[in-house]
Order: structure tokens, then sequence, then C-alpha cells
């Protein structure tokens, strides 16, 4: 059973404290702080937080904790999220104390460890993309987006305009056109074809000098490579423009197609994604951006340059754009991605991509026709269906996606991508055996059945879970966004 | 092959079967062979575990090990105790594999969590309302000048105080060029160490868009956040503060409670260690009016089907999924797991062990200062500081990294590389983590540049 659990303001006892520091080395005067002008001083004494044990907070947590389904107790098929196994070992890794104890200003002679395994991945992610420099700074894809496009927007000005328009394929992620919003970009929407392709004759006509970039994600949020990306990067580089890709399904590509061959000048990786680092309910995660030669110039301070046969940090780079966020990224999330590229090695992240697809491929072919495929187009790591076979029942997406939280699986990515009404967007990835697609095809199959035979059991899913479906109107509505002691 | 990925040659076949293809590679058919011919990935085999351990382990160890000397740096990333409670938490799988939770029915031990962690923050800051967090300090406070343009579109002048973390101002630097008409312009530090609102409020007028100071700002020194505010107040600007060290906040008075109208934070201090300055978290908190235009994700209550309590993410028609190029923010992701580590950190000391903490803090790098002052070390400035502090030491600063290697100690942060006014200034940190043996070996290599100055002197 699943065990009630308040919040921990609701918790304790005043005067409780669950842990108390180390006290004052000898000679730190006892009222020391009274010397701290009155003014400055402190005003509620911290009243409202929590005065609990030990035993209570960590009660606490693993309670809230068995509220999760999580890539470890449950398959998690969210689509374009890449939920695959993180290794328990990168967890041990990333703790060795000579990593998570190095502060980021110690001289560098103190710091070449750190430094030789950051250069070894900046390395390793080079020659995955097929481009030659590349930025660990970014801390998440959508920052990686940001940085791309500033980079950009950098070489265009350098060259004289900024340029005005970004280019963006229907089927793109939403954080592209918030990205290049955020750059002061216009964003111009690109449609895809019957086939949810973008051709190369779509993008002719609206591809001018105003035109700083195209933005793609390949293969796209349908799962499909863009088999024009060649002609596609061609068309925009005749322009002047440049070429974006969102790396978030790197996992389709490896030892397949690299990026820079492909006619691309700019990525992000999603390590949290392609390279298994955990994706901790919504972060840390780590977005690394690689870049063409001719571009390097312009990525973030401070770089990594080798010096008299050791690593360092340059900060002087007069045509960076400047710094995405303080210090050197997310070091021990960078840990971690090295670690898993180190253990699998080239061929064993060529075989991730095979077996990825492969998966992907199995369900699709398993559940075709029992739900509506929305694109017929082959598809690489992701399948993407919709609810359309069910509306006749008045069973819809949302729906399906909860009656499988009560088979024991998280649900797919839903209503995403835009270009399909009522999508379900699945994305199994490479560590998950046959038999638990098979379980996953079953349960879709009863849900499918259940819309005809019983639908207002689907429509009033979850049944099994600990809550029921949430009011998200009312949260919305009358917004209470944090715990107040008068509540108690 | 690592051995992730389960298929034995069985499954594959029977999976090639049931798709209708003879061979994975015909998975393939529609990348053109262009690419294809040339995908090879240039990098090595892979490891077995015990061989990735060994080399990780390796690698650990040429940055420090028991030989390592001891730091006494803070200057945005700070070292602080763990408690082994924090780290258990952070290790549960159920947070760790989780994502960004969608299916609030089953998200809800994230959900509560994040929402506690709303809670902590703004009480910590002083302020009505929190998002579930941001990339890290640097980014927030970015978000937070971008948010601050949101509120006031008609308005193009940022002033930033000099003695803000000059990585951070260079963040937010960086994400407001694209906005095209923005400004920076710097408030100068004062001959206290403090910001110097006064010297440019004659300045500030009503093209301002806000005041931009850290507290404790980066030599230390807890700023005149009160004054800051006010001037900006009179000029119709909003006033942003930024704590690399938001310990601090549990002894000074709150943001909010001296004008704050946005104040975020760098989170690292509470619970995460300092990982060569990352993952961090930014926190983030405004007042009630101004929630529409925050950035980031944000869990509110609600109740079930069955008015049970439960928490969702909301108010999401701010978000890139829904309003795309029209989004507050690009964020997609926060910094989940991190926050879940503030959350416990803070649950764990609560009010009590929080208070206790920061006073060790601000005695401990009190005492060191006084210990440094009687050896000739002089502090810069005389204003109150917390947890660092900025001494003169034109020796220990340039041979600093000798001194190091020689004596075992980084003595602090050598503020002349950010600061070219600063060529003799130490930036040195001390909290619990030191004890007194570390803290003789700071004022011993300090104290000998300072005798040797004295006797050149003399």
């Amino acid at each position: 059973m699943l065990l009630d659990e308040p919040l921990i303001f609701e918790r304790g006892s005043p005067g409780r404290t669950g842990w108390r520091p180390p006290p004052a080395p000898d000679g730190a005067p006892d009222g020391a702080v009274e010397e701290l002008p009155a003014a400055l001083r402190r005003e509620d004494a911290l009243a409202g937080l929590p005065e609990v044990s030990e035993l209570e907070v960590l009660r606490h947590f693993v309670r809230l904790s068995q509220w999760n389904y999580s890539a470890a107790t449950t398959f998690y098929p969210l689509g374009s999220c890449t939920m695959k196994y993180n290794p328990v070992v990168n967890e041990e890794i990333a703790r060795l104390p000579g990593f998570a104890g190095l502060h980021p200003l110690v001289p560098e002679a103190f710091a070449q460890g750190a430094l030789e395994l950051l250069a070894g991945l900046e390395a390793a992610l080079a020659a995955i993309s097929g481009l030659d420099a590349v930025c660990l700074q970014p801390a998440a894809g959508a920052q990686g987006e940001l940085l791309g496009m500033q980079v950009i927007r950098a070489h265009h000005v350098a060259q004289g305009n900024p340029r005005r328009r970004v280019l963006i394929p229907a089927s793109a992620h939403g954080t592209n056109p918030a990205s290049a919003a955020l750059c002061g970009y216009e964003v111009v929407e690109v449609p895809v074809s019957a086939r949810g392709l973008l051709e190369a004759a779509a993008v002719a006509t609206v591809a001018d000098e105003s035109v700083a970039a195209l933005m793609i994600t390949n293969p796209n949020t349908l799962g499909l490579f863009e088999e024009e990306i060649e002609a596609v990067a061609a068309t925009v580089h005749a322009r002047g423009g440049l070429v974006y890709m969102d790396g978030a399904n790197m996992n389709a590509l490896m030892g397949i197609a690299k990026p820079g061959d492909m006619g691309v000048d700019v990525m992000q990786f999603n390590l949290h994604k392609t390279f298994s680092t955990p994706h901790g309910g919504g972060g840390p995660g780590a977005g690394p951006i690689a870049v063409r030669a001719v571009l390097a110039d312009y990525l973030p301070v401070p770089r990594l340059a080798r010096r008299d046969g050791r690593l360092a940090w340059l900060e002087e780079a007069p045509r960076s754009v400047g710094r995405v966020r303080s210090f050197y990224g997310n070091f021990a999330i960078l840990v971690r991605a090295f670690a898993y590229i180190a253990r699998l090695g080239g061929p064993g992240l060529e075989e991730v991509t095979r077996l990825a697809v492969l998966n992907a491929n199995y369900l699709r072919a398993r559940l075709a026709g029992v739900y509506h495929l929305a694109y017929d187009t082959p598809s690489l790591h992701e399948c993407v269906f919709s609810d359309r076979l069910l509306q006749e029942h008045d069973v819809h997406t949302l729906d399906v996606a909860k009656r499988l939280l009560d088979y024991g699986f998280y649900a797919p990515t839903i209503y995403f991508p835009l270009v399909v009404k009522g999508a379900l967007m699945i994305e199994p990835t490479e560590t998950e055996t046959k038999e638990t697609l098979d379980e996953f095809v079953a349960a879709l199959r009863a849900i499918a059945e259940e819309a005809r035979t019983d639908p207002a059991r689907v429509r009033n899913a979850p049944h099994r879970t600990r809550l029921a479906r949430l009011d998200e109107t009312r949260a919305a509505r009358r917004p209470v966004l944090r715990w107040r002691p008068s509540v108690r | 092959m690592s051995g992730y990925a389960p298929h034995t040659a069985a499954d594959v076949a029977a999976m090639l079967g049931a798709i209708g293809v003879d061979s994975v590679d015909a998975l393939f058919a529609q990348v053109p062979t262009s690419l294809r011919a040339r995908a090879r990935l240039e990098l090595p085999p892979g490891l077995t575990e015990p061989e990735l351990r060994q080399r990780m382990a390796a690698l650990a160890a040429r940055n420090g090990g028991p030989g390592a000397p001891v730091a006494f740096l803070g200057a945005g990333a700070y070292p602080h105790v763990v408690p082994a409670l924090v780290d258990q938490i952070l290790m549960r799988s159920e947070f760790a594999t989780a994502y960004t939770p969608y299916q609030p029915e089953v998200s809800q031990g994230t959900l509560q969590a994040v929402f506690e962690f709303q809670t902590f923050v703004a009480t910590l800051l002083g302020l009505d309302v929190a998002n579930a967090s941001m990339y890290d300090g640097a980014s927030a406070t970015a978000e937070a000048v971008l948010m601050a343009r949101r509120m006031l579109p008609g308005r193009r002048v940022v002033w930033m105080a000099r003695a803000l973390h000059p990585q951070y101002r260079a963040v937010v630097a960086t994400y407001v060029r694209s906005l095209g008409d923005v400004e920076l312009r710097e408030i100068p530090v004062a001959a206290d160490g403090r910001t110097d609102v006064a010297a440019v409020t004659d300045r500030i007028g009503s093209d301002a868009l806000c005041v931009v100071l850290g507290y404790p700002n980066v030599f230390g020194v807890i700023d005149d956040v009160a004054a800051a505010a006010a001037c900006a107040r009179a000029a119709g600007a909003l006033t942003i503060t930024v704590s690399t060290e938001p310990l601090a906040l549990a002894l000074v008075r709150s943001p909010g409670a001296l004008g704050a109208d946005i104040a975020v934070a760098e989170g690292q201090s509470f619970g995460l260690p300092v990982s060569y300055g990352g993952p961090g978290v930014g926190l983030f908190a405004t007042r009630d009016r101004h929630v529409r235009n925050m950035p980031g994700r944000i869990v509110g209550e609600t109740v079930d089907a069955q008015g049970r309590r439960g928490f969702v993410l909301t108010l999401a028609t701010r978000e890139q999924h829904i309003r795309r190029e029209r989004a507050t923010s690009n964020i997609c992701t926060n910094q989940g797991l991190c926050a879940l580590a503030v959350t416990a950190y803070l649950s764990l000391l609560g009010r009590n062990g929080l208070r206790e903490l920061a006073e060790v803090n601000y005695r401990t790098a009190h005492a060191v200062a006084a210990r440094l002052e009687a050896a000739g070390v002089p502090r810069r400035w005389r204003a109150p500081f917390f947890n660092e502090f900025v001494v003169r030491a034109p020796d220990a600063a340039a041979r600093w990294e000798a001194i190091a290697g020689e004596r075992g100690v980084i003595a602090g942060f050598p503020l002349g590389r950010w600061y070219p006014e600063l060529p003799d200034a130490l930036l040195v940190c001390a909290t619990e983590v030191h004890g007194p043996e570390q803290i003789d070996r700071l004022v011993g290599a300090l104290a000998c540049g300072g005798r040797r100055r004295r006797a050149a002197e003399g």
C-alpha cells in the first residue's frame, strides 16, 4: 500500500533539530553574530521552516519517492525523452571525492583529471557529431539551443547583418521557436509534407537572405529521418543561412549518420537522453553544443586548451558570445556521460542506435492497426500513433495515457508533436527487453478493446494509482503555489 | 558490448520477423547511403565495468585525494558538509530516474517535493512565490532581468553592481544582447566594499529597467539592498537581488523584507557538492502579483477527482510547449534532482539547524579574519560580511598557485583575475568544513607574506 504523507511543514515539533553542524573552531567568539547591526539581521527567525528529526525526514522522502513512477520502476516510453537505463555505476563515479569535492576555482594544476575528462568528452562529442568544436557549458538542451542560436547570430553580425528570420518546421520541439525568439528572431513555420518530412522545395520558397538559420530536428519529432536534409541544408547555405540541428534524437543516429556530414553547422546534444544521465524528475541535464570550425571563435568562454603540456582554461576570446552559466557546465552530469561513452565505446554506441531503432520498429509493427499510425513513412527510434480509431467510442489520447498507468506503464508523450492530432509518441529505447515490449503491446491492445467494451473505464482512468485524475483547471484558476503557516 | 542492451540473437530474429524485414540494417533504408558510408564512430572500444571504475578513479585522483591542498575558496561555489541523508535521498531511483512530472497521478513524489521546494525558497528569500528551479544562479539572474523586461517593456537600462559576481554579469549580457536595445550600466564599488548606489542615484532615471546587486556581493560583503531598492523604486524600476551564498540569508534580513521585487540565488550551498562548478540550482522568487511573468515550471496544489489533496504542474500557458515563440522563457527542464537536494537539506536542518550552521559560518570566517589581521594580513574593506572576505596580500596573490603546491593550501581566490583594480586582493571563504589545523595552515601561508612585507617596509 502507499502511505499518506503530509507536507514536511506539517510535521515536527518546535525545538526539534534534524541535523546540527560541527561547532565553530576554538577562538571563534560566541557573541560574534551579535556584532551584525540589528537592521541587517533576519526579520522572522526563519519562522515556517520545519523542525523535524532525521528519521522523520528520511521517512518523508522515502514515502514520497514511492509515489513516483520512474525509469527504474516501470517502462517509461516517453517519446523524445530517451528514458533509457541510467547505469548505476555512473552514480558511484560522479561521487568520487576527486570529482564531487573539486572546487571550480582551484589552480588548474590541481584539476588536470577533470580537465582531461572534459577534453575527452569534447573530443567524443565532436567525433559523434562530425563537427569540429564543442562547448560543454549549457545546462540543458534548451540552453544549448539558445547558445547555438547566439553563435549563429554572432556569425551573421560579423558578416555585417544579424538577419531577421529563423525557419522552423511544424514538427519541431516547442523549445526551438522559444529559443529563436529569445535570440530576437522572427519564427517562420515551414509546413511538412504529407509524408511528415521537410522538403527542400518547401524550404526554397521561404529561404532568402533574411533567413539567419533553419532549426531542424533530425530524426524529426515523428521519428522520421529527414531524407532531404542534405538538399535542405544546401538550400539554406546557398542564401548565406546556417543550419541548426536539435540533437535530442541522437539515439537514432550513432553510427548511422553524422550531423556534420548532413550539412548541419550547429547542434546541441542532450546528454540526459542519448548518453544516459538520469533525468532527475526534470534535470539536471546537460546540453553541450558542437559547431563547425568557422563558428568556433564564437563559443563561450572559458575554452579548454592545451598549453605547455597541460590543460588550461582560456578566458580571453574576443569574438565569444560570452557565457551562458557560471563556471564550466554541469560537471557531475558530464562525468556520467563521459563514463557512459567510455563504457560503451564506438561499437557499443553504434549498437545502441541499432537496437533502439529495432525496438521502436517492433512496437510500431505490433501496434499498427490497433492504433492509427499517423504517418506511414518508415521511422527510426520512436513512432507516433493517434487516437483516431478510438474516437467513435469517445475515448481519447489522454484516456489511453491514464489507463496505461493502471497497467504499470508510464504514458508516452501525448498531444505532441502538434502536427498529429491526439498524438501518442512512443520511444522505447534500446535497454528494454522484448518481453517488456510485448507486455506493453498487450496493455495497449487491452485498452483499445476496453474502449469498445467499457469506454467509461478508460475515460475515468487511472483507477489503481494513489490519486485519481487531478483537477488542473482548479490549480490554474486559484493558484496555491506554496504552503503558508496559517494553513496549519 | 556493455550488456546494457538486453537483446539475444533469438530476440532480434523474432523482432525482425514481426517487422517483416530481414536485417537491422534494413530499418535504416531511408538514410541516404552518402551519409551512412561515412558514419562510423572514431571512438575506442568499450570498457568493462572494472576497467571503467579504474580509469575514472585514476582521473579523479589526479584532481586531489589525501595530498590535495585545502581550499579556502568560495566565489560562487561553497564548500559545505553534505549530510549523509541528503545523498541517500538523491540515490532513490524513483526520484533520480523519473522525468518532468507530466502524469501527475504517478509523479506525486516529485510534485510534492517541488511544492515544498517552492515553499522553502519563497520563505528564505522573503517573498511570496517561487518557481520549481532554474539551471543555476547565473542563468536565474539573467531570467530575472528578462522577466523585468516583460513587466516594464518600455524601459531599457539594466543597472548592475560591479560587485555582482562577474560570471553572473557575463551571463546577463549574453541573455539580453539579442533583445537589441537593452543597455547594461555599472554601479561602482564604494570605499567600504559595498555597492555605491549613491554614486549613480541621479542617473537612474525613467529609462531604468532594474537594479541588480549581490547579497552578499562577490566580495562577501552584505550589501545595502534597502538603499538600492529605494533608489530603484523612486525611478519606477525593479530591484533584483542575487545570492551566490544563500546560507547568509539565515542570518541577514531577507531580500523581500528589504524591498526586492525578484530575488534569485544559487542553491548549491544547500546539500550539493561543489562538483567543479555544477550542477547547482537556481532559486527564483517574486511577489504574488508578478507570478504570471515568472519563468520556469511551477507546481500548484489541487485536488483529485475524489477531493484528495494533490499537486500538478500549473500556469503552463506561460510555457514554451504551449506558447512556443511567445513563451516567457525557453526553459523546458529545471534542475529537479538538485531542487530535491535543497528540499531534503533544508528539511533536515530546518529552522534551528540552518540558523546554527549560518552562525558557525559567520563565527568561523570572522575568527579567521581576525587571526589574519593579527598576523599582518588586513581586510580590504570594513563593511559587514558573512563567510567570505577580501584581504590584502600582494605576495600571496602573486604566488597563489605556487603557495598551493608548497604549503598545501589554496589561500582564497586572487581577485585580480576578475578585478584588475584589485591585484593584491585574495577572496577568502571559511565555512564549517574548515577545521583548526587547516585554518592554521592558511594563516601560516598568508602571514609569511605579511611578515616579509613588513620586514621589507621596516
